[in-house]
């Protein structure tokens, strides 16, 4: 089972490897037209997001009133729909990961960094997914979350990688399951907030001019209010799953299994950093004197942190949390 | 939603106001504004990372300890500067209480405006409805305003009827739960002060046995802190002893589960465990460690026994443990009365390894678990240096008096395993008696756990009531001319994608309920 588990996170990260394909080729032959369009119609509500909905429809754009080349149109939405597919495909093995991994083990896959890690990216994975099931106006940042998929799950085989093992004891708790779970969920949603935060900042240095990388890629992106109000939402929903996992159930398995709730380890510390970071963006968008970029900033400067939770903090300090070992 | 600009910095008054006065005023505005409130997270956002990349005292006083040695020209400074106890210096203090006093001028007049808000009516419509985000008209006889105003108070509008207009606003919860939220940060900050306040801890290695009980005094913990606000004498009274310990592990040495049976006050057995600790009175007792303390008797040169249970510390996964068992009192001469000979005092440098390899060198235990108990032990005689009111390790020997030869080598290292004995060059002797297990406990109070939860708890309920909530207001003008008209306009008053969807429901259900009313008439 362990050893499917690893031949199965292979196979994900060809997957993801090969959405990222289908949407680099969706932008070569892509023409910005449509997606300023299909952006422009009225947002839905993003609904809640749940494991499994794998399922994706594709909406395409409203019909075609654009002259400009339609060959080249339709290959490119031919490519994005392949890249939407063959994504919701790797998530499904990405899945299959997790379970194998977690059969093998006879417990939740969250027990060590390699798998909270791979957990983490599921949900970024999934909740990319969904969203894009209710918007497919942003189709096109499908490629960076494809880059940043197979970035992530590469380190975690390649430098995270560790043999399956029981929990130590300290880790043999309820509280423990229900900390890790609503930290992996809005550790996922926070990562994948940062596409649209960052193709906020893209598409509005674009708007105002600016034509060097990377803003040159802004050409291709949805427009700024629908991508700042998809920022807002995603980061919006994840902040009280993070308040609750990081700050509130951690703290009460901590107390039982340490007798503090709170004793700012360097995980606590960063855990504590980022939700920090996260209510200055929070309050940022609700300052009308502070501009949506710099708010956006604070965004994009909470997914480092988010970055130094999983990864810096394990290999940088030590602690009680660096219980997976590297 | 007042509060939410910031104040105007300058605004018109007396020429001749106090300029003190007007200081005050003024930095304290400055200080409660949003862009103020930001610019004090962000600090305090940065001003935590020290905290995690330099060791604190709280934390690992040990790394401190080795930080000092490693940069012995740094360290110093980085001490003054608070570097060490980030989170109990004065800067990162003055950063969290700026903040919160932000917070509470911030949030009181909030509240105030608020309490207004709900207490007072909706708003008048504005005359043209048309110019809102949302419109529609029913061209339709439906009833009057009333009867409006009734259809949207049944929907759970706060409703106000003036004349032939109808004003109707939703989602008072936002800022309801907002405000709950930043009041519970309040009640977090006071849980956590008055837990520090008047809580206490202390740690304590408990060797199974009862001549090794401890009880709940200063003096018996190997290492505490009480709260500026706690006496010794406060500690509540009670005494354990360590009945059994149970660890289990898997082929590969790593533990799968720990548990401690205690008898509290000589009461029945109870046990508890790692993630599941002793909660006495006042008191909560958590397992943090175990390991093995050998017993070793040492017969002395006069013939005199004596027994050490010394707790071994545990240097690795496979609990290949050190430690010292130390005989001040051996080798007095019975004819020369009772005082201690500082050249014949006697102690074991001890390496015990629970499973010892099948082959030398022994210097690693293969298994956690006693399979093949063996201790190797070094014998030294000499002055031991504990009469210089110097305090020593109990678990390592005064490496001052090795090296300036008044502790002396004797013998050759030898491993003996349980019951085996070695003679030393002067008649003595030692035995390796067997083990007894120890825990490693921390017993902890802390009164303002149950304060900080429920204010997390309900700043939780607070955050998601404040950011699912929204703010959204609608009209309804009955315009009673030759033909019978009713017009409705629609205002979100927050960031709310769907409100075109619910004020479309909204205006058909003021139609339906109204419809159904006059065919009751
Ligand atoms: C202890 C530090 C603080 C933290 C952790 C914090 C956190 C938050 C968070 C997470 C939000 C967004 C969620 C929500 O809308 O309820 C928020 C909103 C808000 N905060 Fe704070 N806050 C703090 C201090 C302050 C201070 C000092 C002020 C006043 C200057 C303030 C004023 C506001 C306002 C007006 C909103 C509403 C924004 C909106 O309309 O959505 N907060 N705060």
């Amino acid at each position: 089972m362990s050893a499917l588990s690893d031949q199965l996170l292979v196979v994900a990260i060809l997957s993801y490897l090969a959405a990222m394909v289908c949407h680099a080729a969706e932008y070569a032959f892509g023409n910005r037209s449509h997606i300023g369009r299909a952006a422009s119609r009225p947002a839905r509500e993003l609904v809640a997001v749940g494991f499994g909905s794998s399922a994706v429809k594709v909406d395409e754009p409203p019909a075609d009133d654009m002259p400009a080349a339609p060959s080249g149109r339709d290959r490119a939405a031919l490519a994005g729909r392949a890249a939407v597919v063959v994504t919701a495909l790797a998530a499904l093995v990405h899945l299959g990961t997790l379970v194998t991994r977690g059969i093998a083990a006879e417990r939740m896959p969250w027990g060590n960094m390699y798998e909270f890690v791979l957990s983490v990216t599921f949900v970024g994975s999934a909740a990319w997914l969904v969203v894009l099931s209710q918007r497919p106006a942003i189709r096109h940042l499908g490629l960076f979350v494809a880059t940043a998929m197979v970035v992530l799950l590469g380190i975690a085989g390649m430098v995270l990688y560790t043999e399956v093992a029981p929990l130590v004891p300290a880790l043999k708790s309820t509280w423990f399951v229900v900390h890790v779970s609503a930290a992996v969920l809005s550790s996922g949603i926070f990562l994948l907030g940062f596409v649209p935060a960052a193709m906020f900042l893209i598409r509005s240095g674009y708007d105002r001019g600016k034509r060097s990388f990377p803003y040159s890629l802004g050409r291709r992106v949805p427009e700024a209010a629908a991508l700042d109000r998809l920022t807002f939402r995603l980061h919006a929903f994840a902040f009280p799953i993070w308040t609750f996992g990081a700050l509130i159930a951690g703290p009460i398995w901590a107390e039982a299994a340490w007798g503090r709730y709170w004793g700012w380890d360097p995980k606590e510390v960063w855990a504590f950093i980022s939700w920090i970071v996260y209510a200055g963006y929070l309050h940022a968008r609700a300052t009308p004197s502070v501009k949506r970029t710099t708010a956006t900033w604070i965004a994009v400067i909470g997914w480092l942190t988010m970055l130094m939770n999983l990864f810096g903090v394990n290999i940088f300090f030590t602690g009680l949390h660096s219980y997976g070992g590297l | 939603m007042v509060s939410v600009q910031d104040p105007p910095v300058t605004s018109p008054r007396p020429r001749r106001a106090n300029p003190v006065l007007a200081l005050l005023r003024n930095s304290w505005r400055q200080l409660t504004s949003m862009r103020t409130a930001l610019i004090l997270l962000f600090l305090l956002a940065v001003a935590a990372i020290p905290g995690s990349v330099l060791p604190q005292r709280g934390v690992n006083i040990d790394d401190v300890d080795r930080y000092f040695v490693e940069h012995p020209d740094l360290a110093p400074v980085l001490d003054r500067l608070g570097m060490f106890e980030v989170f109990a210096s004065v800067w990162f203090s003055a950063i969290y209480l700026l903040l919160f006093t932000s917070l509470v001028g911030c949030v009181v007049p909030r509240l105030a405006e608020h309490w207004r808000a709900i207490r007072s009516a909706p708003p008048k419509a504005p005359s043209r409805l048309d110019r809102l985000p949302q419109h529609a008209t029913i061209a339709q006889a439906i009833g009057g305003a009333e009867e409006i105003g009734a259809a949207l108070r049944k929907r759970r509008w706060r409703v106000a009827v003036r004349g032939d207009t109808v004003s109707a606003e939703k989602g008072y919860l936002k800022e309801t739960g907002n405000l709950l939220f930043h009041f519970a940060l309040l009640a977090v900050i006071v849980g956590v002060g008055y837990g520090s306040s008047y809580g206490w801890h202390g740690n304590r290695l408990l060797v199974a046995g009862t001549e090794t009980a401890f009880c709940n005094t200063l003096q018996q913990f190997d290492e505490y802190g009480l709260g500026p606000r706690v006496d010794a004498a406060d500690l509540p009274r009670f005494c354990l002893e360590l009945t059994d310990f149970n660890a289990e592990f898997l082929p590969t040495g790593q533990p799968s589960s720990f548990r401690a049976t205690v008898r509290v006050d000589n009461g029945a057995p109870r046990g508890f465990s790692v993630n599941s600790p002793l909660r006495l009175d006042g008191a909560n007792v958590y397992l943090l460690g175990h390991g093995y303390a050998p017993m070793i008797r040492y017969t002395d040169r006069y013939g005199q026994a004596q027994t050490a249970i010394a707790p071994f510390l545990t240097v690795d996964g496979m609990l290949t443990s050190e430690g010292v068992a130390a005989f001040p009192d051996a080798n007095i001469d019975p004819k020369a009365g009772s005082a201690r000979d500082p050249n014949a005092q006697v102690a074991f440098e001890g390496l015990y390894l629970p499973t010892a390899p099948d082959q030398p060198p022994y210097t690693r235990s293969v298994y956690p678990e006693e399979r093949s108990p063996a201790l190797m032990l070094w014998a030294y005689r000499g002055n031991l240096g504990l009469d210089a009111g110097i305090p020593g390790s109990v678990y390592r020997l005064d490496q001052r008096q090795v090296d300036n030869g008044r502790l002396k080598r004797v013998g050759e290292a030898t491993l003996l395993r349980v019951g085996e004995r070695m003679t030393l060059d002067d008649g003595s002797s030692v035995e390796f008696l067997g083990t007894r297990e120890y825990a490693t406990l921390s017993i902890r109070y802390d009164p303002g756990e149950k304060i900080a939860l429920g204010g997390a708890a309900i700043g939780l309920l607070g955050l998601m009531l404040s950011l699912t909530g929204k703010r959204r207001r609608v009209f309804f003008r009955v315009t009673t001319g030759g033909s019978s008209l009713v017009e409705a306009g629609g205002l979100p008053r927050t960031d709310y994608s769907g409100f075109a969807e619910e004020f479309k429901q909204t205006v058909e259900a003021v139609e339906r309920a109204n419809e159904e009313g006059s065919v009751k008439r």
